[in-house]
C-alpha cells in the first residue's frame, strides 16, 4: 500500500481523436490534435514545470513556468495555452528557459514564507517541487520588499483553512469553483500585486456562498487552502480506493491514510461517476465513523423500557435467534421479517434477504427503496423492461435539453449537479418542473429556460400535457415509435393523450402553471436533438408516483429519446446503494435482478443453490409490516441500517407498530430512533470498514474497500451469517467476494461481475454478462429490454390528500446539501455549522397572513400530527406551499406526513400533505413525548 | 441691427477645462448687451489645444479664429467687433490658414472642429456616410480589398494590418460576429479617441457600420473609459441621432443591413485597454488578460469572431473608402501608410492633435508643431507610445515617425501620444514610475508583471540609493528580460522598454548621488 499520486497532465484531454506528430526535445511524439504542448510533453513523459495548470481545469496561462521554445516562433510561448501543430518542434529545456523559469520562481519566492519545514503542505507542495525543479538557489530581491506575509488566516470553515500568506494567485481555486463546482463563490479581488482570493464579496469562507465542496482545496498547489485534518495530522502515507457512502452519485475516493486513520478523502480523478469531484459530505463529513456516540458493543435487553446490557457477539446473536424462533413458533412462520439497507453493500444486503427467505422461511423482506424509488423500478420495468435509469452520468454532456422533474440536484446530488451545470453553461437548455424555485432555476451563469412551479401532486397531468403538446403538434418521432414500440399500445395512448383533459389549458388550471409555459417547455423538449429527463423523489413519492414514471417513459419513447447518449430517463437515486439493494432482491416479490419470487424456474435456481425450499408467495411490504404488527400478526423484525421510526411517514403509526413488536433487532452504527424500540442492538460498520460493492444511480458497480478493520470486530455480512446459522440455516461464506460470486451465479445481469473483475476495470455498469462483458453504459440501444417499448395510459387520479379550510397549505419535503436523509451521519459531523435544525420554508404572503416572521417558531400540523419548528420566510416556495427537511429526529417532520402511498408500490406520498401553519411557543405534544423518551433512553444508555 | 452671427466654441474636454463654457456664457451675455443675434455652435475641437478655448466667427463665409479666449477677454472682443472679424490681440486669422492646422493631412479628423458633432445634416453635408455608401457599392469583399490595399494598421498601438484582421473575422465560421471598439484610451499624453468621439462621433459610428458590413456583424460595442464623461454624453446622443435618422438599427437606409451599437463604460483600469482584457470586461467579468491564441478575430466577445479596433482605426475607414485606398497608401513611408493623429503633450508649448502622414521626424513634429518645450528649456527626453514606450534622448529625435523605425530602436509609435520632458527631468524617477505604473495597473494574472513590477520599483530604489549598485543593475536587466520574455501581455512585456531606455540613455541619473539629483532637479 502506497500513496496513490495521480498524474497531472496539466490541461484536459483533447476531445479530438485524430493524431498529430510533433517533436519534443528531439524525440518524436504523437498526440491528439488540439492537445496543448504542455500535455503533449507530459504525455510523452517530459515534465515541463507548471503551477497554474492542472488537467481538471481549462488552461489559464498565468504562472509562466511552462514556457517553451518552438522552432520558428518568436519568444517563449506558454506550453499550457499553445496547441500542438503537425510537425511542431518543441524544446522544453534550454539554458534560456532555465534562466527564465528560475527568475520567475525567484519572483514567487520573494513573496512567500520560507517555512517549508513546518508548513502543512510540506511533502505535497507544487511550489516547493517547482522551486526544486527549476533549481532556485537564491532570492536576490531579498525578503524585505512588499509582500503578503502578514495577512490574516481564515479558519472559519470547519474543514479547511485559507492562508493568504501562502497564496501564489494561480487562480486554481477560483477556476475550480467556477469550472468544476459551478458555484462561482470565489473571485480574485483587486488587481496587480493586491490581487487576492476572496470568497463572495470579501466575506469569510463560512459566511460566503461557498458550498464547501473542497474543489478549491484540492486544486490549491500550496498550503493556502488546506484541510484541517492534514494540518492536524500531517501528510498521509498510503491510500485506498473506495466509494462514497452518501448519495446515489457514487463518487470514487482515495481514502488517504496514516496507518488506519483517515486523514483526507480525495475524490479520484479516474472515478467514472465523479471525475475527481466531490461535495461537502463525501469529502469532509466522514468524522461520524469515529463519533463518540457510535456503539461498538452488542447490546440486548428484555423490554424496550429496560436498560441496555453489553454482551458478547455470541450472546447477542443467540439471543436474537432464540427470540425469533420463539415468535415463529408462537405466531407462525410469517410473523417475522427483515429490512435491508441501502446504506450497506450489495453483499451485506444479499445475505440479509437470503436470511429472511432461507432462514425465516418467508419473503417478508423489504428495503428503504420502498419509500423512495420503488415507483421507478415499477414504472421503468413496465414500459421499458429494466428497473433502473437508462444512462451514465456522462451522457448529460451530450444533452441539448435537460428536464429536471422533482429533483434538486444541487442539494441532493451535488457532484452530478456540477456536471449538469457545466453542460448548461455550454448552452444546453433547461426545464425545471418543481413546486419550488430550486437552485438550478437561477444561479450564477445558469438560468432555466422554463420553470414550471406546479402544485404538489400534479405531476401526472403535467407530463400528460407535455405529451399532449408533442402529439398534437406533430413532434412525435413516428419512425422511432413504429420501429421500436408496441404500436397498438401507442395508438391507444395517443388517443388518450389527445383528450382535452390533457391539454395544457386544462392542466394549467390543475397545476397553476400557465398553459403557454407548458406548451413552450414541451416544444423545447419535443424539438430537442437530445432531450434528457432527470428526476427524483418529487416524482416517485406520490400516490401516482408509478404513473408519473410511466408518463415520463411514454414521453421519452414518443420523442425517440431513449437508447442514445444525451437522452434517457434518469432517476437520481438518493442513497449510495439504493440501486444495489433493489438489484439484490430486497423486495418481497422479487429475487435478485427483479425476477418474481413466484416464478418457479427463478425460485428453483435459488433453492438449488441455497439448498432450501423457498416460499413462492410474496411477503409483506414495509407498510404492510406496520399494519400487520398493529393487527398483532407480525411480531419480529431484523432491521439493518434503516431508521424506520424517523424516515417513514406518519411517525405515530410507525411508532405504534414498532412498539407492538416482541423482537426488534437493529443493526446500525448508532442507537437511532428505531433502536428505541429494539431488543437487540448489533453494532454495524461504516463504509470505511466494509469490503464490497455499491451500485450508483447509473447502475455502476463500484468497489468499496476497507481502510481499517471493523471497529466493532465483525463485518456486517458475518453478523448476518452468524444469525442465520443460529437460526439453523447453514450460511458459510468465507468472505465478501464469495457472496458476490453467488450473486453473479444467480443473477443474469450480474454474471460477469466479481471483485477480481472490478479491481481490474475499476467499475462496471450492469448488465454485465456474456452479452455485455464490459457492462452497459446506455440501456435500450437498438431495442428495449422488454422487447417493444410499451406506452401505458396515465390517467390522472388526484390524491385523496387535499387542502381544506382547516389544512389550507400543502407541505412538501426534501433534503439540504449539508445533511443527509435522517442525519444519523451528518448530524455527527461539523456539517451542523450549516444546519442547526429543520426549517419550514413559507412564502412571505402566507407568513404575513399568519403573523409569522423569519425565525419565528411555528407549529406545522396535519390530520396526522403536529410539530413545531423555525420558519424561514422565502419566495423559494410559492404561495400555498410550505417545505421542510426531515434530517432531525427532534423535529419529526414525518409526524405530519400521511399514510397515503403510490397505488402500485406503496411508496409513501411524502410530497403532498395538507397542513396548517401557525405561530407557536412550545414544542408540540409529540415532540414533548420525544424529549421525554430521549431522556429515558438516555438514562438507559448511561448504564451500557 | 446686424444679422444673425454664428460663433463656434468647442464643447470639448480640453476647451472646457480652459473655461469654454464661461466664455460661451459671457458671449451670450455680451451679445444681448450689444443687441447682437448670436447663434452659438458647440463644435468639436480642431485639436489646437494651445489655442483653446478657440472661438470662431464666420466672416464673409470664412471662419476666423480667436484664441485662447478667456471669459475676461470677451468684452474686449466685442469692443473690437470680432463678430465682423475685427482686429484683436487674440485674432489668429482664418482658421484653415493657421499653419498648425494647414500643414496637417486631415483625413480621419477632417470634420473634427468643423461641424456640429450631433448634426446629421452637417455630417452629410461634409461627406459623412459617403464611406458607408461606398461600402454598400463595393460590397463586403470590395471593402476588405480596399482596406488591405490602403495599408491601414491598428491605431491603438499594436499596428496590426486592419484589412487582414477584418478578413480573418469575415472568414471565421459562425453566424454571430461582433465589432468591438476600443475607446479605453489610457496612454499618457493621448486624447485622439476622445477628441474624435466628442468632435465627430458619427464618423466612428460610420466606421463601425462599415466594419460590420464588411465582416458580417450586426452588433457593435464601444468600450469607453469612465474618465471620459463628455465623450460618453456626446456619443450616446450621436447614437440616438443616428438611430432616429435611419443610420443605425434595422435595414439601414433601406440597404437591408442591420447594425446597432451599445456603449459600455470601463471602470478605471488601464489594462482593460488591452483587447482581451477589454473583451472580458465587456462580458461583465474582471478585466484579466486572456491568452492568445485563439485570437479575438476567431474567438472574441462571448467566444464569437470579433473585430477589435481602436476608435481612430475605425474612424479612419470611411475617408479611406471615400478618397480611395490608393490615395491613402500614397501617404506615409515604408510599411507605415497613411496618416496618424499624433498628440503632443507634456512639457510642450503648442500641445494638441496633429494628423499627419507618417515619415516626418519626431523632431519636426515637436519643434515645427509643438514649438519646443513649454518651459523654454532644452528637451531632454521624449516618450512616445504611452507609458510603455521608450524614452528617446535628443540624439534620436531625428528618427522618422514610422512603426518599423521606432521598433528598431526598441521604441513604440503606439497610439501616437508624444510626451516631452525638458532637462529638469530625473530619468531614474521616470524609470521607477514605469515600474510603479505597471504595479498599479497590472491585472495581476501573470507572475512577471504582478510581482516583477513591484520588485522593479524596489530594485531601482536600491540602485539609486547605491545599495549593491552593480548587482542590482544586473538584477534589473534580468528582471526586464523576465518581464519581456515571460509576461502574458504587452503590459508586463513592454514596461521594461521605458526602464531600459532610461538606463541606457541616461545612466548618470541612476548613479544616485545627490549631485546628480541636484543638477537634474527632482522630478515632482
Amino acid at each position: 500500500m502506497t500513496l496513490l499520486k495521480e498524474p497531472d497532465y496539466g490541461t484536459p484531454l483533447s476531445p479530438r481523436e485524430d493524431l498529430v506528430a510533433v517533436e519534443i526535445d528531439g524525440l518524436p511524439a504523437k498526440v491528439r490534435a488540439g492537445t496543448t504542448v504542455l500535455r503533449a510533453a507530459r504525455e510523452s513523459g517530459v515534465d515541463v514545470p507548471k503551477l497554474c495548470a492542472t488537467d481538471s481545469l481549462k488552461p489559464f496561462g498565468s504562472c509562466r513556468l511552462c514556457l517553451v521554445e518552438i522552432e520558428g516562433r518568436k519568444g517563449y510561448p506558454a506550453s499550457c495555452t499553445t496547441p500542438v501543430e503537425a510537425g511542431m518542434k518543441i524544446r522544453t529545456q534550454t539554458p534560456a528557459l532555465a534562466k527564465l523559469r528560475r527568475n520567475v520562481m525567484e519572483l514567487y519566492i520573494s513573496d512567500h514564507p520560507l517555512d517549508c519545514l513546518t508548513c502543512s503542505a510540506n511533502g505535497d507542495c507544487e511550489l516547493q517541487d517547482m522551486a526544486g525543479a527549476v533549481g532556485l538557489r537564491e532570492v536576490r530581491y531579498g525578503f524585505d520588499g512588499d509582500n503578503h506575509l502578514f495577512e490574516a488566516i481564515d479558519e472559519s470553515n470547519p474543514y479547511f483553512t485559507f492562508d493568504p500568506t501562502k497564496c501564489i494567485v494561480c487562480s486554481r481555486c477560483v477556476r475550480a469553483c467556477d469550472e468544476v463546482q459551478g458555484t462561482f463563490a470565489l473571485t480574485i479581488e483587486g488587481r496587480g500585486f493586491k490581487s487576492k482570493v476572496s470568497a463572495s464579496m470579501g466575506e469569510s469562507f463560512l459566511d460566503s456562498e461557498c458550498v464547501s465542496c473542497g474543489a478549491c482545496v484540492q486544486a490549491c498547489p500550496t498550503a493556502t487552502l488546506m484541510e484541517k485534518s492534514i494540518i492536524d495530522n500531517g501528510q498521509p502515507e498510503h491510500s485506498v480506493l473506495t466509494t462514497c457512502a452518501y448519495c446515489g452519485v457514487g463518487c470514487s475516493f482515495k481514502a488517504e491514510m496514516k496507518g488506519d486513520q483517515v486523514v483526507r478523502m480525495t475524490p479520484y480523478k479516474d472515478g467514472h461517476a465523479n471525475h475527481g469531484h466531490s461535495c461537502v459530505k463525501g469529502r469532509f463529513a466522514w468524522g461520524y465513523a469515529s463519533h463518540k456516540e457510535r456503539v461498538l458493543d452488542p447490546l440486548i435487553r428484555e423490554s424496550i423500557h429496560d436498560p441496555w446490557r453489553k454482551v458478547t457477539w455470541d450472546e447477542a446473536i443467540q439471543y436474537s435467534a432464540r427470540r425469533f424462533k420463539e415468535i415463529q413458533a408462537k405466531y407462525g412462520r410469517k410473523s417475522v421479517g427483515g429490512i435491508t439497507s441501502s446504506r450497506c453493500t450489495n453483499e451485506e444486503v444479499f445475505v440479509v434477504q437470503k436470511l429472511v427467505r432461507a432462514a425465516f422461511g418467508n419473503n417478508n423482506v423489504d428495503t428503504c427503496a420502498r419509500v423512495c424509488h420503488s415507483p421507478t423500478g415499477y414504472g421503468l420495468k413496465k414500459t421499458l423492461g429494466t428497473s433502473a435509469g437508462t444512462q451514465p452520468f456522462d451522457s448529460v454532456m451530450d444533452a441539448d435539453v435537460i428536464v429536471v422533474i422533482g429533483a434538486n440536484p444541487t442539494e441532493g446530488h451535488p457532484v452530478f449537479a456540477s456536471q449538469m451545470k457545466r453542460r448548461l453553461r455550454e448552452g444546453a437548455k433547461l426545464i425545471v418542473v418543481d413546486p419550488r424555485k430550486i437552485g438550478l432555476v437561477r444561479s450564477p451563469r445558469i438560468k432555466a429556460d422554463f420553470h414550471l412551479p406546479l402544485l404538489p401532486g400534479t405531476n401526472v397531468p403535467m407530463i400528460n400535457a407535455f405529451a399532449h403538446v408533442i402529439v398534437s403538434e406533430g413532434l412525435v418521432d413516428e419512425a422511432y415509435v413504429a420501429e421500436r414500440c408496441d404500436t397498438e399500445a401507442f395508438a391507444a395512448w395517443k388517443e388518450f393523450i389527445l383528450q382535452s383533459e390533457n391539454s395544457p389549458e386544462t392542466v394549467s388550471e390543475i397545476s397553476g402553471v400557465p398553459a403557454e409555459d407548458i406548451r413552450g417547455a414541451a416544444r423545447l423538449y419535443g424539438q430537442a436533438e437530445n432531450g434528457a429527463i432527470y428526476y427524483g423523489l418529487g416524482v416517485t413519492e406520490h400516490s401516482q408516483g408509478s404513473t408519473m414514471v410511466m408518463g415520463m417513459a411514454n414521453l421519452a419513447m414518443a420523442t425517440g429519446n431513449l437508447g442514445f447518449t444525451g437522452r434517457g430517463v434518469n432517476p437520481l437515486r438518493g442513497q449510495n446503494n439504493v440501486q444495489g439493494s433493489c438489484d439484490m432482491g430486497s423486495f418481497p416479490h422479487q429475487l435478485s435482478g427483479y425476477r418474481p419470487v413466484a416464478d418457479d424456474a427463478v425460485r428453483g435456481s435459488f433453492e438449488k443453490m441455497w439448498g432450501v425450499e423457498l416460499d413462492s408467495e410474496p411477503g409483506y411490504r414495509i407498510p404492510n409490516m406496520f399494519d400487520a404488527a398493529i393487527a398483532g400478526v407480525y411480531k419480529g423484525m431484523y432491521i439493518q441500517g434503516e431508521d424506520l421510526a424517523q424516515s417513514d411517514p406518519n411517525t405515530k403509526h410507525v411508532e405504534a407498530a414498532l412498539g407492538s413488536l416482541e423482537c426488534v433487532v437493529v443493526q446500525d452504527l448508532f442507537l437511532n430512533e428505531t433502536a428505541k424500540f429494539a431488543h437487540v442492538f448489533l453494532p454495524g460498520t461504516s463504509f470505511l470498514e466494509k469490503d464490497g460493492t455499491f451500485i450508483n444511480a447509473e447502475r455502476r458497480i463500484n468497489r468499496v474497500r476497507p481502510v481499517m478493520k471493523p471497529r466493532q470486530g465483525k463485518g456486517e455480512w458475518l453478523v448476518t451469517q452468524e444469525l442465520a446459522q443460529a437460526l439453523g440455516y447453514p450460511m458459510n461464506y468465507n468472505n465478501e467476494s464469495e457472496i458476490m460470486d453467488e450473486i453473479a451465479a444467480l443473477t443474469p445481469t450480474f454474471s460477469g461481475v466479481s471483485f477480481k473483475f472490478l479491481d481490474e476495470v475499476g467499475s462496471v455498469q450492469w448488465p454485465c454478462n456474456e452479452k455485455a462483458p464490459m457492462g452497459t453504459p446506455i440501456m435500450h440501444i437498438d431495442n428495449f429490454v422488454r422487447g417493444k417499448g410499451l406506452f401505458i395510459e396515465t390517467a390522472y387520479v388526484p390524491t385523496e390528500e387535499r387542502t381544506t379550510r382547516k389544512f389550507p397549505l400543502l407541505l412538501t419535503t426534501g433534503r439540504t446539501l449539508t445533511q443527509y436523509n435522517v442525519g444519523a451521519q451528518t448530524r455527527r459531523t461539523d456539517n451542523i455549522v450549516w444546519y442547526h435544525e429543520d426549517l419550514l420554508e413559507i412564502h412571505p404572503s402566507d407568513a404575513e397572513l399568519r403573523g409569522i416572521r423569519e425565525g419565528d417558531r411555528v407549529s406545522l400540523s396535519s390530520r396526522k400530527g403536529e410539530v413545531t419548528l423555525e420558519a424561514r420566510v422565502t419566495e423559494r416556495v410559492q404561495p400555498g406551499v410550505v417545505y421542510t427537511t426531515f434530517h432531525d429526529p427532534q423535529t419529526g417532520a414525518n409526524v405530519v406526513t400521511t399514510e397515503y402511498s403510490d397505488w402500485a408500490t406503496n411508496c409513501p406520498e411524502y410530497k403532498v400533505t395538507a397542513v396548517q401553519v401557525a405561530p407557536a411557543v412550545h414544542r408540540s405534544e409529540w415532540q414533548q413525548q420525544f424529549d421525554q423518551r430521549a431522556k429515558e433512553q438516555g438514562k438507559i444508555l448511561e448504564t451500557t | 441691427m446686424a444679422g444673425r452671427v454664428k460663433i463656434f466654441v468647442p464643447r470639448e474636454t480640453a476647451a472646457l477645462s480652459m473655461g469654454a463654457d464661461e466664455v460661451v456664457a459671457e458671449m451670450l451675455a455680451q451679445g444681448r448687451l450689444h443687441g447682437r443675434d448670436i447663434e452659438l455652435v458647440r463644435n468639436g475641437s480642431w485639436g489646437m489645444s494651445w489655442l483653446e478655448p478657440l472661438a470662431e466667427v464666420i466672416v464673409n463665409g470664412e471662419r476666423v479664429a480667436y484664441g485662447p479666449v478667456a471669459a475676461d477677454d470677451v468684452a474686449s472682443l466685442f469692443q473690437a467687433d470680432f463678430l465682423s472679424g475685427g482686429q484683436h490681440p487674440l485674432k489668429m486669422g482664418a482658421t484653415s490658414a493657421i499653419p498648425y492646422l494647414e500643414k496637417q493631412d486631415r483625413w480621419t479628423f477632417r470634420r473634427c472642429g468643423l461641424i456640429d458633432p450631433l448634426s446629421i445634416e452637417e455630417y452629410r453635408g461634409n461627406g459623412g456616410f459617403a464611406g458607408l455608401e461606398k461600402a454598400f457599392e463595393l460590397g463586403a469583399a470590395g471593402v476588405l480589398q480596399e482596406l488591405k490595399a490602403s495599408g491601414l494598421r491598428g491605431r491603438g498601438g499594436a499596428g496590426f494590418p486592419t484589412g487582414i484582421k477584418w478578413q480573418t473575422v469575415a472568414d471565421a465560421a459562425g453566424e454571430q460576429k461582433y465589432i468591438a471598439c476600443n475607446a479605453d484610451e489610457g496612454d499618457s499624453g493621448t486624447f485622439s479617441d476622445r477628441m474624435l468621439m466628442e468632435g465627430d462621433p458619427l464618423t466612428l459610428i460610420e466606421g463601425m457600420l462599415i466594419a460590420g458590413f464588411a465582416v458580417g456583424a450586426n452588433r457593435g460595442y464601444v468600450y469607453l473609459r469612465s474618465e471620459y464623461p463628455l465623450a460618453r454624453t456626446v456619443f450616446l446622443k450621436a447614437l440616438a441621432v443616428a438611430r432616429e435618422s435611419g443610420w443605425l438599427g434595422k435595414n439601414i437606409q433601406g440597404s437591408g443591413f442591420d447594425f446597432d451599437i451599445d456603449l459600455h463604460l470601463g471602470a478605471g483600469s488601464y489594462v482593460c485597454g488591452e483587447e482581451t482584457a477589454m473583451l472580458e470586461s465587456l462580458e461583465g467579468k474582471a478585466g484579466l488578460i486572456r491568452y492568445k491564441p485563439p485570437l479575438p478575430a476567431i474567438a472574441g466577445l462571448f467566444g464569437k469572431p470579433t473585430v477589435v479596433n481602436n476608435v481612430v482605426t475605425l474612424a479612419s475607414v470611411p475617408e479611406i473608402l471615400v478618397r480611395g485606398s490608393e490615395a491613402y497608401a500614397a501617404l506615409g513611408t515604408g510599411r507605415s501608410k497613411g496618416t496618424l493623429a499624433f498628440q503632443l503633450a507634456g512639457n510642450i508649448r503648442r500641445g494638441g492633435l496633429v494628423e499627419i502622414a507618417f515619415g516626418l521626424t519626431l523632431r519636426e513634429l515637436i519643434e515645427d508643431w509643438g514649438g519646443g518645450t513649454f518651459s523654454g528649456r532644452d528637451i531632454r527626453a521624449v516618450q512616445i507610445g504611452g507609458p510603455l514606450g521608450a524614452y528617446f534622448p535628443q540624439h534620436l529625435l531625428d528618427t522618422p515617425l514610422d512603426y518599423e523605425a521606432f521598433a528598431a530602436l526598441d521604441g513604440l509609435i503606439g497610439h501616437g501620444g508624444v510626451v516631452v520632458f525638458d532637462d529638469s527631468v530625473n530619468m531614474a524617477a521616470q524609470a521607477r514610475f514605469a515600474m510603479e505604473f505597471c504595479a498599479l495597473e497590472s491585472c495581476g494574472k501573470c507572475t512577471p508583471c504582478r510581482i516583477g513590477s513591484v520588485r522593479g520599483v524596489e530594485v531601482i530604489d536600491r540602485i539609486v540609493a547605491n545599495e549593491n549598485r552593480d548587482a542590482n543593475l544586473e538584477l534589473l536587466q534580468e528582471l526586464c528580460d523576465t518581464m519581456v520574455d515571460g509576461s502574458l501581455c504587452a503590459m508586463g512585456g513592454l514596461t521594461p522598454f521605458p526602464v531600459r531606455s532610461a538606463v541606457k540613455y541616461f545612466p548618470k541619473d541612476f548613479e544616485g548621488s545627490s549631485a546628480v539629483q541636484a543638477s537634474a532637479g527632482v522630478n515632482k
